[in-house]
């Protein structure tokens, strides 16, 4: 698992953080990612990330929700154990549709969670680390990567010069959610700083 | 950016609605000619005459409850504090100006039905069967000429009258730039107007007006879902209206602050909607299926697989699967095209839903050639533009001192 350095910035106002990004993508430096507290509205487009395919693969999974229930209550009403119910024929969808609705959205609904939680890079008892943990409580953390071409001192000065407050220089490890990001290089980082 | 606030009706434009106008009223004499004329026994003379009828109280009814789900759209996001619809909001309101006209037309066609002689309609109006049959007897204090003649006509000045307060308030501010008291006490004002609206919405289309107008046709059956379905109808194909009068200002260059952003909530509108009819639906539909009571089945014997099932299940195609498909990406809902093709669509569907909700109860046997009925409804459709384009030109097209107009301007998806 590769250790990446990454220069840190830290915004206290999401009008500066917003030109800020736009900048940093102009002058060509690799974002790797934004913190902020809240969602922010545009901020996706402005970073450039690409839409979301968590729709589709929600669209995916309702349809194997479908099929699921539908197959299964005509294979096992017609098929397996045909039970005639109130006089009604043994391939009766109308009776089936709640049963299908019901399971397409089960099936769509949990799928989507734990992709989310796939494609976020959460789970119970993975401890994730922060870049600055008060990028959940009132500030815009944007962290750039570092590529063999970035210049360490040039890039700081950049950041400071687009409006971040305080910036600093970290190594982490990047590669996989299990990876556990709050063992490897924490301790050069102060981690719960106080807010004076 | 110059906004171009003041909307000119384009002469073409005109020439249409006049033409379409002109070809609804061909129709209707065609119509009244093809029913009226030649001889025959009693009983054929009242079905030729009640298949005119038919025509013109679907068509009348259909329109009129969807404009006026324009004002219900209104007063919702109104009582809802919402803002986003603030940069359209005088299309909104324009169309809801048909409300007057149309109801008008429509009260008129309800009450010379009422009081016809031929009863093949509301059948509860035939003095002389109700006696002898004690359904109708039974139900006889609420289905009776006078109740009727009576709600048809509050019904009808409290829409109209209570539209007009609505857009009343809205013009009030055109002149004058409020300060944020002002602003409050406007807000509040609009929001108490708005739930009254609401509540005798509620009380009309959402309970007591389909009863009377529709579903009393067949006025042994009942079903406690009618009115909700009627609404539910005429709401979804209320919003097309409104996509595509906006699509139509935004093609002339109008509408400068209205965007993609708001045109994708309509087109979720449009999608939600369309689900809820189709819950609804499915919900009248299968009770009764389940129980298989002939009393209640009666309803659906001539639509579900009688004479009127081909256009029962091409309105249930096109009212449920194809907004369902076309109408679920992100893109679709932002691009002009698919949402003016969806929007033309869905008012088409649930044109054809009310038309089988009328047609197939006083003639459940054969299904009349229903070019005529569509020939009648662009009449109306040309109406319907008519009115809407005289009111939207009359006032400004935006909105632009109401408190909330600024959160419309940024509104984001």
């Amino acid at each position: 698992m590769s250790v990446k350095k990454f220069i840190v910035g830290n915004f206290d106002d999401e009008a500066v953080l917003f030109p800020a990004v736009k900048k940093v993508r102009k002058a060509g430096y690799k974002i790797h990612d934004v913190y902020t507290p809240f969602p922010i509205h545009g901020l996706d487009k402005v970073m450039g990330l690409r839409e979301t395919s968590l729709h589709t693969a929600g669209f995916i999974y309702g349809i194997s929700g479908t099929a699921t229930a539908l197959g299964f209550i005509t294979w096992a009403l017609t098929t397996d154990w045909p039970i005639v119910f109130g006089g009604k024929p043994f391939f009766s969808l109308p009776a089936w549709i709640p049963i299908t609705f019901e399971l397409t959205v089960l099936f769509a609904s949990v799928g989507m969670v734990l992709t989310f939680c796939y494609l976020c890079q959460l789970a119970p008892f993975v401890k994730k680390d922060h870049f600055n943990p008060r990028s959940t409580d009132d500030t815009f953390v944007l962290a750039l990567e570092c590529t063999a071409k970035t210049n360490e001192t040039e890039a700081k000065a950049f950041l400071e010069s687009a409006g971040a407050k305080e910036i600093v220089v970290v190594n982490k490890e990047t590669e996989w959610w299990l990876g556990r990001y709050d063992k490897d290089d924490t301790k050069k980082i102060k981690k719960e700083e106080p807010i004076s | 950016m110059t906004l171009r606030e003041q909307f000119v009706i384009p002469k073409r434009y005109n020439t249409l609605s006049i033409a379409l106008m002109l070809l609804g009223a061909i129709s209707i004499i065609i119509l009244y000619i093809t029913t009226h004329g030649g001889s025959g026994t009693v009983e054929e003379k009242n079905a030729n005459d009640a298949r005119f009828w038919s025509s013109l109280l679907t068509n009348s009814v259909y329109f009129l409850l969807v404009t006026n789900a324009a004002m219900f759209f209104i007063c919702a996001t109104t009582l809802a504090w919402g803002g986003w619809q603030m940069s359209f909001r005088r299309v909104t309101e324009a169309i809801s100006a048909c409300v007057p006209v149309l109801g008008v037309v429509s009260g008129v066609i309800l009450l010379a039905i009422c009081f016809s002689n031929n009863h093949q309609i509301y059948h509860w109006t035939d003095a002389e069967h109700v006696k002898q049959d004690p359904i109708l007897l039974y139900k006889s204090g609420f289905l009776n000429k006078g109740f009727f003649t009576i709600w048809t006509i509050i019904t009808i000045l409290g829409w109209s009258g209570l539209g007009w307060k609505m857009r009343q308030l809205s013009r009030s501010i055109d002149d004058k730039h409020l300060t944020i008291e002002e602003g409050k006490k406007y807000v509040w004002n609009n929001t108490v107007w708005a739930a009254i609206f609401i509540v005798f919405f509620s009380l009309t289309v959402m309970s007591s007006i389909p009863w009377l107008w529709l579903m009393s046709i067949n006025a042994h059956w009942y079903s406690t879902m009618y009115s909700w379905y009627t609404f539910a109808s005429s709401f979804v194909a209320g919003i097309s209206l409104i996509v595509l009068f906006v699509i139509f200002l935004k093609n002339n260059n109008y509408l400068e602050l209205t965007n993609n952003e708001h045109l994708h909530d309509l087109g979720k509108f449009m999608f939600a909607f369309s689900i809820f009819w189709t819950y609804l639906w499915f919900s009248q539909f299968m009770l009764i299926w389940y129980a298989n009571i002939p009393e209640e089945t009666v309803y659906f014997k001539p639509r579900y697989g009688g004479a009127y099932s081909g256009l029962y299940w091409l309105m249930f195609t096109i009212n449920f699967l194809a907004p369902l498909l076309i109408l679920m990406t992100k893109d679709s809902k932002r691009r002009y095209s698919t949402m003016t093709f969806m929007a033309v669509l869905i008012i088409f569907g649930h044109w054809l839903n009310f038309y089988q909700m009328v047609f197939a109860g006083p003639l459940p046997n054969h299904v009349p050639s229903i070019m005529f009925d569509f020939g009648v409804a662009l009449g109306f459709i040309g109406l319907i533009m008519f009115v809407t384009a005289k009111s939207l030109a009359k006032h400004p097209l935006l909105a632009k001192n109401h408190p909330f107009f600024k959160e419309s301007i940024i509104h984001h998806t």
